[in-house]
């Protein structure tokens, strides 16, 4: 609504004209002067911008809803309250029943450990009709590195919903429900990105997915500040369009190795710098997610999975709803599973750190388990 | 005070001064007709003039008494009335006594940290918690929840509301027995009917809401805090112009600052973290640069040490700086004590 054009905002004629007669045509340049520098500009007494710009913002604020009132539209009008369950018991009753609609969901994880797989099976999920549990809808896929395989996709599908899957022409319908994309640069990403805005509510698409957020950014910049800022315009969209199609939109994030410049601490705590740092050459492994900071605060779901001592987890890093929860898993062919469904709390730094130890025996195991 | 400084159009202005008028004593003697006559105005226009310039100079006049300024109020006064206002608890014992009881009404109080911390946790909690009644020490108020980020969950809310009401018949039962008629009148859905969001998707909105947040308070007097999560989101993004963010920003506090004070209620700004160079290394500081951090009564700051949660007083001007342990439960913010193991969700 910033750019509302203030002459259709009922305002006294006489003042839209003068409005109109500056140039000043949107609500976002009469908002962004001050009261002083529009009384210069429109050359009218201070009590009557005073009042326009009342007028102004109470048109363009948006309206308000009490707390009680959006929970009951959200028990009504949506399946299963909001949520895409992952099937994965602990971890839907730990996110109150699963992807949460309308916000941005994130998979942090070295290479290999089954970020893909989890995305592949979430879309799988998503296009399932609702009497099988599934949200009955289109799925858009961002493949940005190229990683979509759909023999896998049909695999897990086969192996996790054999009634479905083994039904004449499921496995083709399922499978045409998914729909691929494969930007090449951040540019072309942008396109697509306003396409989908589009074609979200036309299409009845129930699930996005993009694969990874950093291998977009990674490619353009080396290193450092642009990086942040390329996504800015990026990070408001995306959230945007998860707000308004309410619709789950999960994202991937790689990890790389903590550099000397990502601060980890305030300057008040600086005293305690010398501790820390013997503390960090001990652990040589230290991964970070890529995206920075900035992007991190964007998310409202963080899930991490990490390897340590050979064994799998996906912790919950970050979510408004959840305690910081850790399930060990392993990837089968059908997909991700949990190993237990009951999981342990974490505390303090543990519940952000992605761990990559001993990972390597697994991928191979897996990747030769799948061959 | 002279003419330049009134609050009329540019062109008014000019054409007083241009025709002698640069004082407002030269002003006061003169009949609207006159004025109109010599300044070249129409009859209401200078009638308009004559009246904003009366006001000023009345203003002007009343410098010279020392304590019957319009709107001034002695120490002694302020002190009684901050005695008088409860403060917010934020239901972690150990954080209210750094806070010298909890969030105070009438300040601005920017609460800052890393993405999982437990911002929002916070934010939620005192939206439930302004609302606990008079009789429990609370502020029967509502509270206003504008989310920039869209990370406000309902669910959550609806968990530590009720857990809030539980601790509520918790300490009922030992202070007296008439505990039947309260509850009837608290239950989580009242919680949530007084919590009012505003969903705000561009730094524009963010502005008019600020603009018209003194009109929506004035129809509901209720209202005892105002919690923005984050302040940050929409001026990260999308600014070329810093000096003009700048601007913004401190204009938006400004008029926060005003409310808080005229409703007396309390301003809770949520805000992230960023990376800043500094003494030759990186350290993290809150977001927005060092002309917002003005912008604030008082600055938290939530941080890891080690395991556990912590909450620091970076800026008060009334608090000595302290930090105190918390931790974020199914129940919402509490004590951060390992004698009191969490109770899990499941």
């Amino acid at each position: 609504m910033a750019n509302m054009v203030i002459s259709e905002m009922g305002l006294p004629k006489w003042i839209a004209n003068i409005f109109a007669a500056r140039n000043i045509i949107t609500a976002k340049e009469a908002l962004s002067l001050t009261e002083f520098e529009l009384m210069e500009f429109l050359d009218v007494g201070l009590a009557e911008v005073t009042s326009a710009v009342a007028h102004i913002s109470e048109i363009v604020c948006p309206p308000y809803q009490t707390a009680l009132s959006l929970m009951e539209q959200r028990v009504q009008n949506e399946h299963l309250a909001g949520h895409l369950p992952t099937r994965l018991k602990g971890l839907d009753e730990a996110l109150c029943g699963g992807i949460p609609f309308g916000v941005l969901t994130e998979l942090v994880g070295p290479a290999g450990i089954g970020k893909t797989q989890f995305c592949l099976k979430l879309s799988l999920l998503a296009s399932l009709p609702a009497s099988y549990g599934g949200l009955d809808g289109r799925v858009i896929y961002i493949d940005v590195e190229s990683k979509f395989s759909s023999r896998r996709m049909i695999e897990i599908g086969m192996k996790s919903f054999p009634e479905i899957f083994l039904k004449k022409g499921m496995a083709q319908e399922m499978g045409g429900r998914i729909l691929v994309l494969h930007p090449t640069s951040l540019s072309e990403f942008t396109e697509s990105l306003q396409q989908i805005k589009v074609s979200l509510l036309q299409h009845q698409v129930k699930l996005l997915v993009i694969d990874s957020m950093a291998a977009l950014v990674s490619g353009e910049y080396e290193q450092g500040a642009p990086r942040q800022h390329a996504l800015g315009w990026h990070v408001s969209f995306i959230k945007s369009l998860a707000e308004f199609s309410r619709i789950p939109i999960v994202v991937t994030n790689q990890v790389r190795s903590q550099s000397r410049d990502d601060a980890c601490q305030y300057s008040f705590q600086v005293q305690r710098w010398d501790d820390t740092k013997e503390d960090r050459t001990r652990y040589d492994s230290h991964l970070v997610a890529a995206l920075g900071v900035h992007w991190a605060h964007a998310v409202t779901i963080r899930l991490v999975l990490e390897s340590k001592s050979g064994q799998r987890f996906i912790k919950v890093a970050k979510s408004p709803i959840s305690p910081p929860l850790a399930f060990p898993f392993n990837i089968t062919s059908s997909g991700m599973s949990l190993l237990s469904d009951g999981g342990f709390e974490l505390t303090g730094p543990d519940i952000n750190t992605i761990h990559c130890q001993g990972h390597n025996d697994i991928i191979n195991f897996v990747g030769e388990s799948l061959q | 005070m002279e003419v330049g400084r009134l609050p009329i159009s540019a062109s008014q202005r000019g054409k007083l001064i241009s025709a002698g008028y640069t004082t407002l004593s030269s002003l006061s003697s003169l009949s609207p007709s006159v004025l109109a006559r010599e300044v070249n105005v129409s009859d209401t226009e200078a009638a308009q003039i004559l009246k904003v310039a009366s006001h000023g100079s009345r203003l002007d006049g009343s410098e010279g008494g020392c304590a019957t300024i319009n709107g001034a109020q002695t120490a002694w006064d302020m002190l009684h009335e901050e005695e008088m206002f409860p403060r917010i608890t934020t239901s972690c014992v150990d954080l209210d006594n750094i806070l010298g009881g909890g969030i105070n009404c009438k300040e601005v109080t920017e609460i800052g940290g890393v993405p999982g911390i437990g911002k929002t946790q916070l934010g939620i909690q005192l939206a439930v918690n302004v609302q606990i009644p008079v009789d429990y020490g609370g502020l029967g108020g509502k509270a206003i929840y504008i989310d920039t980020e869209g990370s406000f969950m309902v669910e959550r809310a609806l968990q530590i509301a009720e857990a809030c009401i539980e601790d509520m018949s918790e300490s009922d039962g030992l202070l007296r027995k008439d505990f039947k008629a309260c509850q009837l009148k608290m239950h989580p859905n009242n919680i949530l009917e007084n919590l009012f969001y505003f969903r705000v998707c561009s730094y524009t909105e963010q502005i008019a809401l600020t603009n018209y947040l003194e009109k929506f308070i004035s129809e509901h007097k209720d209202v005892k805090i105002v919690i923005v999560d984050s302040v940050t989101f929409h001026f990260r993004q999308d600014f070329d112009d810093m000096a003009l963010r700048t601007r913004l920003l401190s204009g938006m506090a400004l008029k926060l600052m005003k409310l808080a004070k005229v409703f007396s209620l309390a301003v809770v700004l949520l805000n992230q973290v960023t990376n800043k160079y500094t003494e030759g290394s990186f350290q993290l500081t809150l977001a927005l640069g060092d002309s917002w951090s003005h912008s604030c009564t008082n600055r938290v700051i939530l941080y890891w040490n080690g395991n556990e949660r912590y909450a620091y007083i970076d800026k008060s001007p009334s608090l000595r700086s302290a930090s105190a342990p918390y931790s974020v439960t199914s129940k919402g913010i509490r004590n951060s004590a390992s004698n009191c193991k969490r109770i899990k969700m499941m």
